[in-house]
């Protein structure tokens, strides 16, 4: 949306007209940890895509007489029970903490959203039965029922997303429901069905449009939350087998030896808590930008 | 005020209904015959005989879940696999101490959270608020079993303090009893913490901002009492809400914490059923755990209604 500025003003270039994302983004900027959190979400993904170039060594290059060597220059971060090195398997697993926590979001978004709108936007009994299912969903203590699945499904990480990301579903269905409620009785959503618009593009072209923003922030801030509960079901010995690097099952191993060796599992642990925090303070920001009531 | 109350519970059934299908469901979900999920891949086709005829998993579906409904409304939750145990003997064993720690963590967590929420809102954009927001970042953000992993390293390992395992039940000494668990019982607090001081702070400063706040200081009450008496009293309803909103996130943060601490509770039951392969004791844990919140959410709401009487008439 242009703000209005009279034209012999704009003529006389006393005022410039400031576009609303400009806005938005100067308002984000002046939030230094969210953009502290963007920083640090932007190294976690360059670390993922660049796992090779910048990894020291192979992640799962075995070396029994290097077992549990603290950091030192050859191991900046140390090395495990096998003799791997921790930071390129910290470099490497941040592929699958992050690919998996976006999958998650992606499936609570893409199942959760259209459940929530058709709920909201057509109300009655469907909405009623969607809203007790929802609600029968957010009673389960996510992590258990997402071990429960896993453990059911077996131990894999496809099997911890599809797991976590049933959980998520009810949060996202819920959260768009609410919008659209506050959405489908506006002037406009009444002057597209007028003019003869479909249920479909009613509600997908005037509806969710107008109620994205607040699905986008919740999106963002389940991200962190997918990345805990990953490393949680690893840690639990529920997400993918070893060798594979994966930040919860290299604390899992890590734990054995915490009194001899405590980097092994002190590293994996510091790169979850990290990479959640920029996440989440990101997530932060975003909100602050789009909703300034809520700080 | 009855008229809620009965309006409330009856929303409860289908809620617990579907809570129960899919609890029915979960082994349902794996491919193939669930005795198989159960036993393992590489199971005899006697011993899936055996289980299958145990568990009734041969019938129908429909009687399965008909048969399963009736024994959990009698109060049966199944029979462990392991040593033929009642599920529901086996909760109710371990319930103390997931009973104690879930409390003393929510206790802890307030005396941290009210003092910060207030500070924080009292004093907003100063270095009381930065500190108190930093602390709720890390509470979101710090996993749990990695906080648990450094506070055995840090405190017991490294500084004797307090053990790194084990547990003491209060009958045996109440002071021997806190020792064991005041490690947990930190991590467990943290991210109750970091929501509810953030919640009570965005709150509190609300409220201040209400004529009511404006009218207790022209009639000249100190401004502390002001803070205490008029402004926190309405602040904390929706600080209530959100701390019984936690129990959910509380009872998987019991998962992972005793574990990590070896403490016989509801959450080291999950665990072990999940590595015995006992399917009864996990579903009925996570049945239960399931109701537990549905509880916990009906008592929040009821509070919320008494203590704010417009809830009751919306």
């Amino acid at each position: 949306m242009a703000v209005f500025v009279p034209e012999p003003i704009l003529e006389e270039g006393l005022v410039q007209p400031v576009s609303s994302k400009k806005r938005a983004w100067r308002r984000f900027t002046r939030n230094h940890l969210a953009v502290g959190g963007l920083i640090l979400i932007g190294l976690f993904i360059l670390m993922a895509l660049a796992a090779p170039l910048i990894a020291p060594y192979a992640p799962d290059t075995t070396h029994f007489g290097q077992a549990f060597h603290p950091p030192s220059s050859a191991h900046w971060l140390g090395t495990d029970e096998l003799g791997r090195d921790l930071l390129s398997r910290i470099i490497y697993g941040a592929r699958g903490s992050l690919l998996s926590a976006v999958l998650i979001v992606a499936l609570g978004l893409v199942v959760g959203v259209p459940v929530g709108l058709v709920s909201g936007y057509y109300g009655g009994w469907m909405d009623e039965v969607v809203m007790r299912v929802v609600d029968a969903g957010l009673a389960f203590p996510g992590l258990v029922l997402a071990m429960a699945m896993a453990w059911i499904l077996g131990p894999s990480l496809m099997h911890a997303v599809i797991a976590i990301g049933i959980v998520t579903i009810p949060q996202f269905a819920r959260v768009t429901r609410g919008q659209v409620l506050e959405v489908k009785n506006r002037e406009y959503v009444e002057a597209s069905r007028c003019l003869g618009a479909s249920s479909l593009r009613v509600m997908f072209r005037h509806i969710l449009i107008n109620a994205a923003t607040p699905i986008i922030v919740v999106a963002t801030l389940n991200i962190g939350s997918a990345l805990l509960s990953v490393a949680s079901l690893s840690f639990l010995g529920l997400g993918p087998p070893p060798p594979a690097p994966n930040w919860g099952g290299m604390l899992q191993s890590g734990a054995e030896y915490l009194t001899m060796a405590p980097w092994i599992s002190i590293f994996p642990g510091a790169a979850i808590f990290l990479a959640v925090l920029g996440f989440n303070t990101f997530g932060d920001g975003i909100r602050d930008v789009f909703d300034p009531n809520h700080r | 005020m009855a008229r809620f109350i009965v309006r409330r519970i009856i929303n409860v059934i289908p809620v617990a209904f579907i809570v129960l299908l899919v609890t029915f469901s979960l082994i349902h979900i794996a491919p193939g015959n669930p005795a198989y999920a159960i036993l393992g891949e590489q199971a005899s086709p006697a011993a899936v005989k055996l289980l299958d005829q145990q568990m009734g998993l041969n019938q129908p579906l429909g009687l399965q879940f008909v048969e399963y409904l009736r024994h959990v409304v009698e109060g049966n939750l199944g029979y462990s696999l392991l040593d033929h145990q009642s599920v529901a003997s086996l909760i109710v064993s371990r319930l103390p101490v997931t009973f104690e720690l879930a409390v003393l963590a929510v206790i802890l967590s307030l005396l941290i959270a009210l003092p910060a929420g207030i500070l924080a809102a009292y004093r907003p954009n100063t270095w009381i608020d930065s500190v108190s927001r930093v602390l709720a970042l890390v509470g979101a953000a710090v996993p749990n079993f990695w906080l648990a992993l450094l506070l055995v390293y840090i405190f017991a390992v490294s500084l004797h303090w307090f053990p790194s395992l084990g547990w003491i039940p209060l009958s045996q000494g109440v002071a021997s009893n806190l020792w064991h668990v005041i490690l947990p019982v930190v991590v467990l607090a943290l991210p109750l913490v970091a929501i509810t001081s953030r919640v009570l702070r965005g709150e509190l400063m609300e409220v201040m901002r209400l004529m009511y706040i404006q009218v207790a200081r022209s009639k000249g009450v100190r401004e502390w009492g002001v803070v205490m008496r008029h402004g926190l009293r309405n602040a904390l309803i929706p600080v209530v809400t959100v701390v019984g909103l936690q129990v959910g996130g509380l009872l998987g943060g019991v998962v992972i914490t005793e574990s990590i601490f070896s403490l016989p509770g509801m959450g080291q039951l999950v665990v072990d059923a999940i590595f015995n392969r006992d399917y009864p004791v996990l579903q009925g844990s996570v049945l239960f755990m399931a109701l537990v919140v549905l509880a916990a959410n009906l008592l929040v709401d009821l509070c919320y209604a008494w203590i704010d009487p417009r809830i009751r008439y919306n």
